[in-house]
């Protein structure tokens, strides 16, 4: 039977609704949107519970020790948020292969798995070298016209574009 | 749990299922952008930014919030920013998106998610050295587009939006 439950929200209506949700997040509770240092607490908390005596000479780690915090339980509710439209629109999907990955590079876990733990150390060490992601240096960063978000976004979309350059060669070869 | 845990929660779910339903956090979408085949984010993006610039400025000049600006540090926001963009092109997830594609049961986006962990730990041992020489060069401090010109926010928020418009007018008419 055919469902309209599946089709994708227009990206310029739910971006709009995303803006609201980030105005309202800051007129109610302060907060602005951003991701990243939730990894590097994380990370301090991971790395304490094997070198508790190495992580108190990282100032890094005590300047971003772990907490429960806005920003971890925001993270955990994209990830709820995600779960429960993908169950209700049935694009649920569990799989280690995106398809466009899958179209160039075929369905080798440990060559996805490599690739996506490189990437993934990466995208934190750059995050936490130039201050913040995509959500706090993009949408929060641009929202507030900060120069530093500018600066940021152009750099993580410019470094994007080389490696997926390299990847997957000019866009009319793939 | 507090309130500011139950904020955190909710507002998450929401901009979950918003990302969710429009398909931003996929790979396919995220890594279509820096392909240049496929503007889905960024229409996303500029969406949120249009709506949340008025809003953050107009609830600034209310009195009833205060912003929060990142310092400004040329070399560590350049430098930094390549090297995300090259881990985000590999990954095909940025930090909030992985969160989100885990959601919806991409494995590769939770394996994503451990490098992060261990990206964030490799920064913390090379922190001080991020913070002098080169890496260190053009400290700015918190500062706004406002700030740098020394011209009026509104003036600017029309200046930026008409900019905003015309890179999504040039998608639309290329069919990104």
């Amino acid at each position: 039977m055919y469902s309209r439950r599946g089709l994708p929200w227009d990206p310029y209506i739910s971006g709009a609704l995303a803006g609201l949700l980030a105005v309202a997040s800051v007129a109610l509770l302060g907060k602005f949107f951003g991701a990243s240092t939730t990894f590097a607490r994380l990370g301090g908390a991971l790395e304490s519970s094997v070198l508790p005596q190495h992580v108190q000479t990282l100032s890094y780690f005590q300047k971003y020790p772990f907490k429960m915090d806005w920003q971890l339980m925001f993270l955990v509710g994209i990830t709820a948020g995600a779960f429960l439209a993908s169950v209700w629109s049935r694009t649920f999907r569990l799989t280690l292969f995106p398809d466009m990955w899958k179209h160039r590079f075929g369905t080798s876990p440990v060559k996805r798995s490599i690739t996506a733990f490189i990437g993934g150390i990466l995208a934190a060490f750059g995050a936490r070298m130039a201050g913040g992601c995509p959500s706090g240096h993009g949408l929060s960063g641009l929202m507030q016209m900060s120069i530093s978000g500018y600066i940021s976004l152009i750099c993580f979309f410019l470094g994007g574009i080389i490696i997926a350059r390299v990847l997957y060669g000019r866009r009319d070869e793939a | 749990m507090n309130t500011e845990l139950w904020g955190g929660l909710i507002t998450g779910i929401i901009f979950g299922i918003l990302m969710q339903r429009s398909e931003v956090i996929r790979y396919d979408r995220q890594v279509g952008a820096v392909r240049l085949i496929d503007m889905t984010i960024i229409k996303f993006m500029l969406s949120a930014i249009l709506v949340g610039t008025v809003g953050i400025y107009q609830l600034r000049e209310l009195g009833m919030i205060a912003l929060s600006v990142k310092g400004t540090v040329v070399g560590n926001n350049v430098v930094g920013g390549l090297i995300f963009g090259a881990g985000w092109a590999l990954l095909g997830y940025c930090p909030g998106t992985a969160a989100g594609a885990l959601g919806e049961g991409r494995l590769d986006a939770l394996i994503g998610m451990l490098g992060m962990l261990l990206g964030a730990i490799i920064f913390a041992e090379v922190y001080p050295y991020t913070q002098t020489g080169s890496l260190a060069l053009g400290n700015y401090g918190k500062i706004t587009l406002p700030d740098l010109l020394g011209a009026d926010p509104w003036l600017l928020i029309v200046g930026v939006s008409v900019i905003y418009l015309l890179i999504l007018y040039t998608v639309e008419k290329l069919k990104l």
